[in-house]
C-alpha cells in the first residue's frame, strides 16, 4: 500500500512542478526576461560571443540541421579520443587504460545521441577525466540538442509564412545555461548531502581488504537524470549506493527523469499561445504511462510463483532489487526510465518477471514518445499528433490540419520516416545479430529470456534509451559497431526529418479553425493520440514480443 | 566550413563550462559542506577505514547478521566492480541459488522454520546493498542472540537503532543497515 502512495505522491509532484517549469522554459526559449536572465545572462552572452555566434541571425531548416550534425559529430570525435588516450591524460588516479576502439566508438555514439548505452562498467573502465570532460559534457550537450530541435519544431508550428526556424546555437546555449546547468547544480548538491560521492580521490582500500571505488559522481548523476541521459558513473547505475543512497535521493532522481520532458509539454502550450494544446499532450503521455506502470508494479509484486516452493515468505520478485527502494519504487523507476529515453536503472531489469520486463521494453519500442527524451520525446509525440489528425482526416474525408497548419503529403512523408525508422532498425538489428551468431553468444540466460535480452538491447539502442537487460554480453565488436551505427541513425535520421517538417510547416499560412476542424485539445483527441501510439507500436512488436517475454511468462507459470 | 568553426568554438566554451567548471564547483562545495558524504561515508576505527556505511560487506559467520547475497565478481561485495546477478526469472541457476541460501540459513539456525523473507536470499541489484528489510533482520535476531549469548531484547534494541526510513515518512522502504548493526554488535560484546 505504501508503495502505491509513493507512486501517487510522485505523479502529483511531477505535474505540480511541471507547471511553473514549463512556463519558465517558454520564456527562456522565446528570449523573454525570466527568473535567471539577470543572474546568468552574462554567461549566455559570453558563450555566444566566444563562439562567434550572431544571435540575431535565424537559420532555415537546412542550416539548422547542419549545425546540429556538425556539433554532435564533434562530440563523437572528442569522446572517442578521450577514451583512447585517457591512459596518458590527467585525473586518472586509478590508472585506467585506453579503451578498445570498438567499445570507444560505441560509447562515443551512445553519449552523443543521448542514448547512454553502456557496454563498459564505469568504475573499472573510465578515468575521471573521461567521465567529466567526455561523458559529462555530452550529457549536457545531447540533451540541449534535443531541446533545441523541439523548440524549432514548435516555432515551425506557430510561424506564419516564415523561412527560418530559429538559431541552433542560441537555442542550445540557452537550454544549457538556463535549464540544465542550474538545475543540475541544485540536484547535485542535494544528492551529495544524501551520500552520493563527489571526490577526485582514488579508490579506498579498507582494513578488511575491500576496495571501494569513488569519484566525482554527484555532478554527473544530476545531469544524467535531468537530461534523460542515463549513463551511470558506476556499473550498476542508480542501484549503486553511491549513486542513489536513500529513499529521498531515489525520489528526487526518479522525479528528475520525467520532469523536463513533462514540463516541455506545457512549454509547447505556452509557445503556441494555447495552453490546452500542451495539457492535451501531457494528458496523453500520463495516460500511457499509467497503462504501463500499473501492470509492471503488479507483475513484480506477484513475482515468481516458483519462490513459494522454496520456503519464502512471499513470491515478490526481489532478485536484482535494492532493499532501500523495494518493489514498487523499483518498478516505478523501470517504467519512468523507459517511458523517458533515460535508461538509468535502480534495479536490474534482466531479473524482472517476464511481463514486468516486457512493459518497459514495449515503452521503448513505442518510439520513446511517452515523455521520451528531453525535447526528443515531445517532437516524437508531435509527429504522432500529426499522424493522428491525418488518420482522423481520412475517416471523415477532410484535409487534416494541426494548429491551423494544413498537413500535406510532404509532411506525412517526414512524419512516416520519424515513426518507421526506429521500428526498422530495432527489428533489423535484432535479426542481424541473431543470424550473425554474436546475438546468441551474448545471451546470459537460457531459453526465451536470452532472446528477450537481445531484443531489449536493440530496442534500447534503436530508440536512444540506454537501459539494458544487463546480463547480455554487448561489449564485443559486432554489437559495439552495429549498435553504434543504429544509435546514430535513430537519433539523427529522425532529427533531420523533424527539422524538415519544421521548415515546411513554418512556410505555411495559418488557416483559421472552421466548423470542420478537429480540435486537438479535447479528451477525444487525447484518446485518438494514445490509440495511434499504441496501434503503431504494439502492432509492430507483438510478434517479436511473443517469442520472448510472452512465452517466458507462460513457461514460468506452466513450470509449476 | 564557417559552421564547423562556430561548432568548435561553442563546443570548447560549453565543455569548459559543463565539463570542468561545473564538476569542480560541485566538488568544492561538496568537500566544504558535506566532506563525510562526498568522500564515501567511511566508517573509521582507530584512524583506519573499516568500510563505508553505504557499501555492504560479506558476512557469513552466523554470529553476525547476514546481508543481501551479492553477485559481484570475483568475490562478493567487490566495491570496485558493482554488479547484479542478472539471472532471469526462469533460469534454473536462480532457483538453485535461492535454495542453497535458504539451506545455509537453516543450517546456521536449526529449529528456525519460519518462512524466509525474500530479500535475504535474492541478490541485490548493486551487489553492494548495505541494507536488509526489517523482516529479514527480525528473522535473524534469535540466532544472533543465541550465538552471542546476549538477550534477544538487547539484539533487537541494536536493530532498532540501525533502522532507517522511510525518508520524510514516505520515500523508500524501512530498512536495517547490516554493516553498522554488526559493528554495533561487536562493540556491545567488548563492553
Amino acid at each position: 500500500m505504501s508503495g502505491w502512495i509513493q507512486i501517487a505522491v510522485y505523479l502529483a509532484v511531477l505535474i505540480g512542478v511541471s507547471v511553473p517549469l514549463g512556463r519558465y522554459m517558454a520564456k527562456v526559449f522565446n528570449g523573454e526576461k525570466h527568473l535567471l536572465s539577470g543572474s546568468l545572462g552574462w554567461l549566455e552572452r559570453f558563450a555566444l560571443r566566444v563562439g562567434g555566434v550572431d544571435a540575431t541571425q535565424e537559420q532555415d531548416w537546412k542550416r539548422y540541421a547542419w549545425s546540429v550534425i556538425a556539433f554532435n559529430l564533434l562530440g563523437v570525435v572528442v569522446v572517442f579520443a578521450l577514451q583512447r588516450f585517457q591512459g596518458m591524460l590527467l585525473a586518472n588516479p586509478d590508472a585506467m587504460k585506453s579503451v578498445s576502439a570498438d567499445s570507444a566508438f560505441n560509447t562515443a555514439m551512445s553519449f552523443a545521441t543521448n542514448t547512454n548505452w553502456q557496454g563498459y562498467g564505469g568504475e573499472s573502465t573510465m578515468s575521471y577525466l573521461t567521465q567529466m570532460v567526455g561523458l559529462g559534457v555530452q550529457n549536457f550537450l545531447s540533451a540541449a540538442t534535443g531541446m533545441a530541435v523541439l523548440v524549432s519544431l514548435i516555432r515551425g508550428l506557430r510561424a506564419k509564412e516564415a523561412s527560418t526556424i530559429g538559431n541552433f546555437w542560441v537555442d542550445m546555449t540557452r537550454a544549457t545555461v538556463y535549464v540544465l546547468l542550474p538545475f543540475s547544480v541544485v540536484l547535485a548538491v542535494v544528492l551529495v548531502g544524501q551520500g552520493v560521492v563527489q571526490t577526485f580521490d582514488s579508490a579506498v582500500k579498507t582494513v578488511s581488504g575491500q576496495t571501494i571505488a569513488l569519484g566525482p559522481a554527484a555532478s554527473q548523476i544530476a545531469i544524467k537524470q535531468l537530461g534523460t541521459n542515463g549513463g551511470g558513473f558506476f556499473n550498476v547505475n542508480s542501484a549503486h549506493p553511491f549513486e542513489n543512497p536513500t529513499g529521498l535521493s531515489n525520489f528526487l532522481e526518479c522525479l528528475a527523469i520525467l520532469l523536463i520532458p513533462a514540463a516541455l509539454c506545457l512549454t509547447f502550450g505556452e509557445m503556441v499561445k494555447d495552453r490546452r494544446q500542451g495539457w492535451a499532450v501531457l494528458a496523453a503521455m500520463t495516460a500511457l504511462l499509467l497503462m504501463f506502470l500499473v501492470p509492471t508494479v503488479l507483475a513484480e509484486q506477484h513475482g515468481n510463483p516458483a519462490f513459494k516452493d522454496l520456503g519464502l515468505e512471499s513470491t515478490a520478485n526481489w532478485e536484482g532489487k535494492e532493499a532501500r527502494f523495494g518493489i514498487e519504487n523499483s518498478a516505478l523507476w523501470a517504467v519512468a526510465t523507459t517511458a523517458a529515453s533515460n535508461g538509468s536503472v535502480n534495479s536490474m531489469h534482466d531479473s524482472y518477471t517476464p511481463v514486468g520486463g516486457m512493459f518497459p521494453m514495449l515503452l521503448m519500442q513505442l518510439g520513446e514518445v511517452v515523455f521520451g527524451g528531453v525535447g526528443s520525446g515531445l517532437y516524437g509525440m508531435l509527429v504522432f499528433a500529426i499522424i493522428a489528425v491525418f488518420i482522423a482526416g481520412l475517416m471523415v474525408g477532410r484535409t487534416p490540419e494541426y494548429l491551423g497548419k494544413k498537413i500535406s503529403p510532404y509532411e506525412m512523408k517526414m512524419a512516416s520516416l520519424v515513426i518507421l525508422i526506429p521500428c526498422a532498425v530495432v527489428l533489423i538489428g535484432t535479426a542481424a545479430a541473431l543470424m550473425n551468431g554474436a546475438g546468441k553468444e551474448g545471451m546470459a540466460n537460457p531459453g526465451a529470456h536470452g532472446f528477450s535480452e537481445l531484443l531489449y538491447a536493440y530496442s534500447s539502442m534503436g530508440n536512444n534509451n540506454g537501459s539494458a537487460f544487463a546480463g547480455f554480453g554487448a561489449n564485443v565488436p559486432f554489437h559495439n559497431f552495429l549498435g553504434g551505427v543504429i544509435m546514430w541513425i535513430s537519433r539523427f535520421w529522425l532529427i533531420v526529418p523533424v527539422l524538415a517538417l519544421a521548415g515546411s510547416l513554418a512556410k505555411k499560412r495559418v488557416a483559421p479553425a472552421g466548423s470542420g476542424t478537429l480540435p486537438t485539445h479535447t479528451p477525444l483527441f487525447v484518446c485518438l493520440l494514445c490509440g495511434t501510439v499504441l496501434i503503431v507500436g504494439v502492432l509492430t512488436f507483438i510478434p517479436v514480443l511473443a517469442l520472448g517475454p510472452v512465452v517466458e511468462q507462460i513457461q514460468m507459470h506452466g513450470a509449476r | 566550413m564557417k559552421e564547423m568553426i562556430v561548432a568548435i568554438r561553442v563546443f570548447v566554451v560549453l565543455t569548459v563550462l559543463t565539463g570542468i567548471a561545473y564538476p569542480l564547483a560541485v566538488t568544492g562545495f561538496a568537500q566544504a559542506v558535506f566532506p563525510h558524504q562526498a568522500n564515501g561515508s567511511m566508517i573509521r576505527q582507530d584512524g583506519k577505514v573499516v568500510g563505508s556505511s553505504l557499501i555492504g560487506r560479506q558476512f557469513d559467520d552466523p554470529k553476525y547478521f547476514w546481508g543481501r547475497p551479492s553477485a559481484t565478481s570475483p568475490a562478493p561485495y567487490n566495491g570496485a566492480s558493482s554488479s547484479g546477478s542478472n539471472l532471469g526469472p526462469t533460469n534454473p541457476d536462480l532457483m538453485k541459488g535461492i535454495e542453497e541460501r535458504v539451506r545455509a540459513l537453516r543450517v546456521a539456525d536449526p529449529g528456525n522454520d519460519q518462512p524466509v523473507p525474500p530479500d535475504l536470499v535474492t541478490a541485490s541489484g548493486s551487489g553492494l546493498d548495505p541494507h536488509i528489510s526489517v523482516a529479514a533482520a527480525e528473522y535473524q535476531v534469535p540466532r544472533v542472540a543465541r550465538l552471542r549469548e546476549i538477550t534477544e531484547a538487547k539484539v533487537r534494541d541494536l536493530v532498532v537503532r540501525n533502522t532507517y526510513g522511510p525518508d520524510l515518512g514516505v520515500f523508500g522502504e524501512r530498512v536495517v543497515n547490516v554493516q553498522e548493526l554488526n559493528l554495533d554488535l561487536d562493540r556491545a560484546k567488548a563492553r
